[in-house]
């Protein structure tokens, strides 16, 4: 299974949008921009739910836009997640979940109905109506279904936007494991930097409907997120050992290691710590007496000044990378040029473990 | 009391609303996506029998599907069935006259369902008629009881298009010209049974309609 390369336009009243977006199989792409940039249009693009779209679209050897000459949706296999779970009120979850399957036509299997529900943890499900589910249940079973249409290209709209913050925290673990667990290019539309930091492989950055800029999300994200509160970045490492005593896991990441609050998780699972950029601040010399518990070594990779003041890019040992906000001023007064070796003190760290579990 | 009537009329109604049903689905789609000169028009033209005189649209079918108009000429011409004083002529004619009855409820029901449902439907594989059949429709199902009651009913109740394009032969003497002709020669007593049916049946179906749409609203589920 192949990757998604996608150029298209569409003018709708007086909106043009016009875009190059490619993925590879496996991939996360995050199409960011402010509201009215033209994410869901081009989404709907893809899909081929927009009749005026042109360009060309081509996913692996299949063409599905060509000039004006479109592939109808149905035939194009794609999964869409939408941003409201849309399921079909007249059908319980399991119909719900089968009715892509059923339309398969002698395609074969990829994800098995079992397997996708027993990973979303839908069995206790099964045979609920879907007003009688909460949003992140509605939304799993939303995802579910997609899957079970053995889609060629996942496209999902902001799928966390409609629910609370704890749904969304429960919600994200599936999402960050679906690149491993379907082999297709997913196309993913947000404008929540947390999310983005923790899904996105590359960005696409949108703005009045054309492409400001795209590329590797830790490249792009400090840019696009020069201005916004929940700018971070996720770190991938493992559990190296919990101090039950003062309730905090230490996490090797490379050869650092953070502390962070106790996590449900076995010494040598996988889990991710998110870091916002406004809760790392920079020293020049190690600290010594604070209440911070977490300091590592890094290299300033990049320095984005801005109106507001800059965000830098930081390097730990082990090549993963760290936002920090700070203000112009320091900026200025510990001379923070790219190469420089420093600290970074960050001050809260989040952590989630890889699985993905509904009721925690 | 003329059974016979009672029973061409309850027939007439019948083939009329599933007529109708299966012809207005379509028609109802199609009129709630989207906007523009055609569908206002063909919107219109759905509508008018609730405006005209019965008489006037009775006058112009008529015209249209006598043996020399140019839709009777033409089956006449193909050897097709004859369209006035005849069956047939009353479907047609009845189709027609009810039709705003089935069409403007499903396509307000088709409207207020929205397009997602059928994207999502598309984005699985269905296919245009599948997503009609296995989404719209059944969305719009309490819309469906409704449609095909009244049109049922307004069918028994009509009677100036009916006497226009089916005259008063044995073949076409639905009930409401049965009632008429009993009060023409003075049957006081045959022309009341059948009235009362008539008022008792309506009475009815518009009770069990009232009934159905209170239910939907409450469940508020959909």
């Amino acid at each position: 299974m192949s990757g998604l390369v996608a150029d298209v336009e569409v003018r709708r009243g007086a909106f043009d949008l016009r875009a190059r977006v490619e993925a590879r199989a496996g991939e996360v792409v995050s199409v960011v921009g402010p509201s009215g940039a033209g994410k869901t249009t081009l989404l709907r693009c893809i899909a081929g739910l927009e009749p005026g779209a042109r360009g060309r679209i081509t996913v692996g050897d299949e063409v599905w836009l060509d000039g004006s000459k479109s592939l109808p949706v149905h035939r194009r296999r794609v999964g869409f997640v939408f941003q409201e779970a849309s399921l079909f009120p007249h059908l319980d979850v399991e119909g719900n979940l089968r009715y892509g399957t059923k339309r398969l036509r002698g395609t074969p299997l990829r994800s098995s109905f079992e397997h996708v529900a027993e990973w979303l943890e839908l069995g206790p499900l099964l045979g609920r109506r879907p007003a009688t589910l909460s949003g992140g249940e509605r939304q799993r079973v939303a995802l579910g279904r997609a899957l079970l249409a053995q889609p060629r290209l996942l496209l999902v709209d902001e799928p966390l936007s409609a629910l609370d913050a704890a749904a969304r925290e429960r919600l994200l673990p599936w999402l960050e494991a679906l690149p491993r667990t379907i082999d297709v290019p997913v196309v993913h539309v947000s404008h929540s930097m947390r999310e983005v930091a923790r899904l996105a492989d590359e960005l696409v950055w949108l703005e009045g409907g054309a492409v400001r800029a795209s590329g590797p999300a830790r490249e792009l994200l400090p840019l696009v997120g020069a201005a916004d509160e929940e700018l971070s970045a996720v770190l991938r490492g493992s559990v190296h050992e919990h101090d039950d005593l003062d309730a905090i896991t230490t996490v090797a990441v490379g050869d650092e290691r953070f502390h962070v609050r106790r996590l449900d998780a076995e010494p040598g699972d996988e889990v991710r710590v998110q870091v916002l950029a406004r809760d790392v601040s920079i020293a020049l010399e190690p600290d010594r007496g604070s209440s911070i518990l977490n300091e590592v070594a890094v290299v300033v990779r990049r320095v984005h000044a801005n109106e507001a003041g800059a965000v830098l890019e930081l390097e730990l040992a082990g090549g993963q990378s760290l936002y920090a906000r700070i203000t112009r001023r320091s900026l200025r007064a510990l001379d923070l040029s790219e190469g420089r070796s420093v600290r970074a003190r960050v001050k809260s760290v989040g952590a989630t473990g890889s699985h993905p579990r509904a009721e925690r | 009391m003329d059974w016979d009537a009672l029973l061409l009329s309850c027939r007439l109604a019948a083939t009329t609303t599933a007529i109708l049903l299966v012809l207005g689905t379509p028609l109802a789609w199609w009129l709630a996506r989207g906007r523009g000169w055609l569908r206002a028009s063909v919107d219109a033209l759905v509508a008018v029998p609730l405006v005209l005189p019965p008489t006037v649209l009775g006058f112009y079918l008529l015209m249209l599907l006598g043996p020399e108009g140019p839709v009777g000429g033409a089956l006449r011409a193909l050897g097709g069935p004859k369209l006035v004083f005849s069956f047939p002529g009353l479907v047609v004619a009845s189709v027609l006259f009810s039709a705003p009855f089935v069409v403007q409820p499903l396509r307000n029901a088709f409207r207020a369902i929205g397009a997602r449902p059928a994207e999502v439907a598309a984005t699985l594989g269905a296919g245009p008629l599948d997503r009609l059949l296995t989404v719209a429709v059944p969305l719009a199902l309490p819309s469906y009881v409704t449609a095909a009651v009244v049109a049922f009913a307004h069918t028994l109740g009509e009677f100036g298009v009916v006497l226009m394009v089916g005259g008063d032969l044995a073949e076409t003497r639905v009930v409401s010209i049965a009632v008429f002709e009993a009060v023409e020669s003075l049957d006081y007593a045959r022309a009341h049974a059948m009235s009362a049916i008539l008022l008792a049946f309506s009475f009815t179906v518009l009770l069990v309609v009232a009934l159905v749409e209170r239910r939907t609203s409450d469940g508020g589920a959909r």
